[in-house]
């Protein structure tokens, strides 16, 4: 088999305040003022620079799946942008064989006065389609996004979904050799998900080249045999998927069953809430990372707000290693508590819940973080924050030697009636 | 379903460029069909959700025509080297238009496709070159107009306008793609460019012989006044449409060298920037 993608050593550096995400502009003003040290001293703003990839180096070969997982500000993003030519790497170099496509290019370049079908080709021709080649694939593009009856509409009387499948269309139909998802499928409703998923199953079975960046560790597991995990802008593992997997949700917990943040970690965003760490607690008080199923165990948020908020509410997701969600819960969930806290004053807090023994069944889960106020704005999320195991025994059931299905194990109460008098 | 087996694929190089990079012409030529679409693009949209729609592209340079007539010819007498002053202005302000719109549009084309640029790779070029050709259509309709005076005024151009008209339309389009490839990519790290536009916008009409005649400047400053790029543009349309003033001479000369001048500067800073581009925008 021959190889698609070699990356060499690659590093990108970005100037702190220039990197994505903590975006500063920077002022001619500021560069005349700073004109006179530049000139006389040099090397003095070393420090100012942060590596958003260092040292990369990996092979993929043609017809392979990759995912790529990592927390946020790991670097991800930047080595698709480095693959997909859209920035460059300070120092390695990339040798790519075939057109890479990517699918965070979804809706470049529409423009909002022009019909569904105009886009069509001004997308097909931003990503680097040829004219004849849009016009061979136009109805199956057509098709594929589902917006038929509105092809001669100015796409900004669409509905976001209708946006989004058109865009997803286009992208889906470039048919590159390498092709480049990034989070796409934190978009868009579970329908639209399970085509894009099947599209990229495709794509794969075509026996061209796929890397996948996710959060969703069962959209990983499921679509790749092998991943890497970046941490910091470096990789630090490369592996079969469910090592993968396993190693980067262990990742990022400062101790076992307790997560905190690195201020690199955050987005301009959250401003003004800071997170600052969970814990799992069991009932003596003492941070764990596995729990016996008959056991209650504390959910503690710490967090900081730097400004009173009105209508914040924080909560968490809790989920299985295969992503599927078991709950959503929020602090404020309750109309008095909403009630109370309907505007927090600056401080710091902490948002505590109880989550009951006799609930969760043996195996691993994952809580995930969300910080928001409902319909205006999220501050903070981390679907993977902390995970934990869940040991069964004593659990009910215990008694037989097998895997219970389900993400709950909760201890019901049964009761046997028997129904005719025979025997009695 | 293409069988991409067929076709040995193209392998793509990414390494860090350093120094005055060369211009890679050849991606530019691949990404031809985007400048087409991005021009198509920006006519499609330019009078969408307008009452008057293409009209603006004449009440424009007209009611400007109709402003300048009014101070310069009724209130401030400016001598138009006798040729009746609608006209005179109306020749000067259709390169121009072009020019200045070219200029506008071309300087903010890589800020306000900013999520094409930090999503996908093309030559960054194609955006000021396309936003820069666009200007042409209402170039086009303009003429028209010009056309329609020159029947009314009873000029008939010589037939040198033929050759003579294009290739200033030419010159002014390089000068304004020049100096929209150093302005744009300033602007994509210093948005003080929105700010100065305007301004050099205007301060570049002033010193154009759009509302007045070129011979109102003394000789002695005549070669000082050439530098101007626009200045041989502006004259060369008179000269070429109404037969005023001098055939194009050593002047012209001046203008176009500077013009290509700024371009190739234009170019190599606008190469040397694009690398950031996706970083800082």
């Amino acid at each position: 088999m021959a190889i698609a993608i070699k990356v060499e050593d690659i590093s990108k550096k970005y100037k702190i305040g220039a990197a994505p995400g903590k975006f500063k502009y920077e002022m001619l003003r500021d560069q005349i003022v700073a004109l006179p040290n530049k000139l006389f001293r040099r090397n003095t703003v070393e420090e100012n620079y942060i590596w958003a990839l260092k040292d990369v180096s990996f092979d993929l070969e043609e017809g392979h799946v990759l995912g790529i997982i990592g927390r946020n500000g790991a670097g991800k993003s930047t080595l698709l942008k480095v693959l997909s030519r859209v920035t460059e790497p300070t120092t390695g170099s990339v040798t790519v064989r075939g057109r890479v496509g990517s699918l965070l290019e979804v809706g470049t370049g529409f423009h909002p006065e022009l019909t569904g079908r105009e886009n069509i080709y001004l997308n097909g021709a931003i990503l680097g389609m040829k004219r004849s080649e849009i016009e061979s694939k136009f109805d199956e593009i057509v098709d594929f996004s589902e917006v038929e009856q509105f092809i001669d509409t100015p796409v900004k009387r669409y509905s976001s979904g209708m946006y989004l499948r058109l865009a997803f269309a286009v992208a889906a139909h470039l048919e590159p050799e390498i092709l480049v998802v990034d989070e796409v499928l934190a978009v868009g409703d579970a329908e639209f998900q399970r085509k894009c998923l099947g599209k990229m199953n495709d794509v794969a079975a075509q026996g061209r080249t796929v890397l996948f960046v996710s959060h969703n560790m069962s959209a990983i597991l499921r679509l790749t045999q092998e991943a890497i995990v970046m941490q910091k802008g470096r990789m630090v593992m490369r592996a079969h998927t469910n090592d993968a997997v396993d190693f980067y949700l262990a990742s990022g917990q400062s101790q076992a069953g307790e997560r905190s943040w690195d201020p690199t970690e955050l987005t301009n965003a959250a401003a003004p809430f800071t997170p600052i760490s969970l814990k799992l607690v069991d009932s003596k008080g003492k941070v764990v990372d596995a729990i016996r199923s008959v056991e209650d165990v504390n959910v503690e948020m710490t967090y900081n707000l730097a400004a009173p908020v009105t209508g914040l509410r924080v909560g968490v997701y809790l989920s299985t290693v295969r992503g599927e969600y078991v709950f959503t819960s929020f602090d404020v969930d309750d109309a008095a508590m909403y009630e109370k806290h309907s505007v927090r004053a600056p401080g710091t807090y902490v948002s505590r819940c109880n989550i009951p023994g006799d609930l969760l069944n043996e195996g691993r889960f994952i809580i995930g973080v969300n910080a928001s106020t409902f319909g205006i704005k999220r501050y903070f999320m981390d679907e993977n924050a902390l995970s934990f195991s869940v040991d069964p025994s004593a659990a009910p059931g215990m008694q037989w030697a097998e895997q219970r299905n389900g993400p709950l194990r909760p201890r019901l109460n049964w009761t046997i009636e028997k129904l005719d008098k025979k025997g009695s | 379903m293409t069988d991409i087996s067929k076709h040995e694929p193209t392998t793509v190089y990414i390494r860090p460029t350093s120094g005055f990079a060369a211009l890679n012409l050849k991606d530019l030529w691949h990404f031809r069909e985007l400048v087409v679409f991005m021009i198509w693009r920006d006519i499609k949209v330019r009078y969408k959700q307008t009452l008057l729609g293409a009209l603006w592209a004449i009440i424009q340079p007209v009611m400007t025509m109709l402003v300048f007539n009014f101070l310069f010819n009724n209130v401030a007498k400016v001598s138009s080297d006798g040729i009746p002053y609608p006209i005179f202005s109306f020749t000067a302000l259709l390169p121009w238009g072009l020019f200045s719109t070219a200029l506008n549009s071309a300087s903010r084309s890589l800020t306000s496709n900013h999520n094409m640029i930090t999503k996908t790779y093309f030559p960054r070029l194609v955006l000021p070159m396309a936003s820069v050709l666009g200007g042409l259509v209402d170039f086009a309709i303009a003429l028209v107009i010009l056309l329609g005076m020159m029947v009314y005024y009873k000029i008939t151009p010589s037939i040198t306008a033929l050759w003579a008209v294009p290739l200033f339309v030419l010159s002014s389009i390089v000068t304004a793609l020049g100096v929209a490839l150093w302005l744009s990519a300033i602007n994509v790290k210093y948005r003080d460019v929105g700010y100065a536009l305007p301004f050099i916008s205007q301060f570049w009409l002033f010193i154009t012989p759009v509302a007045y005649s070129s011979n109102v400047i003394s000789d002695k400053w005549q070669v000082i006044y050439a530098l101007n790029p626009m200045a041989g543009v502006v004259n060369g349309f008179r000269w070429a449409l109404l037969g005023s003033g001098n055939p194009p001479d050593m002047l012209v000369a001046i203008s176009s060298f500077i013009s290509i001048i700024i371009l190739l500067s234009g170019l190599v800073y606008f190469r040397n920037m694009e690398r950031t581009f996706a970083d800082t925008i």
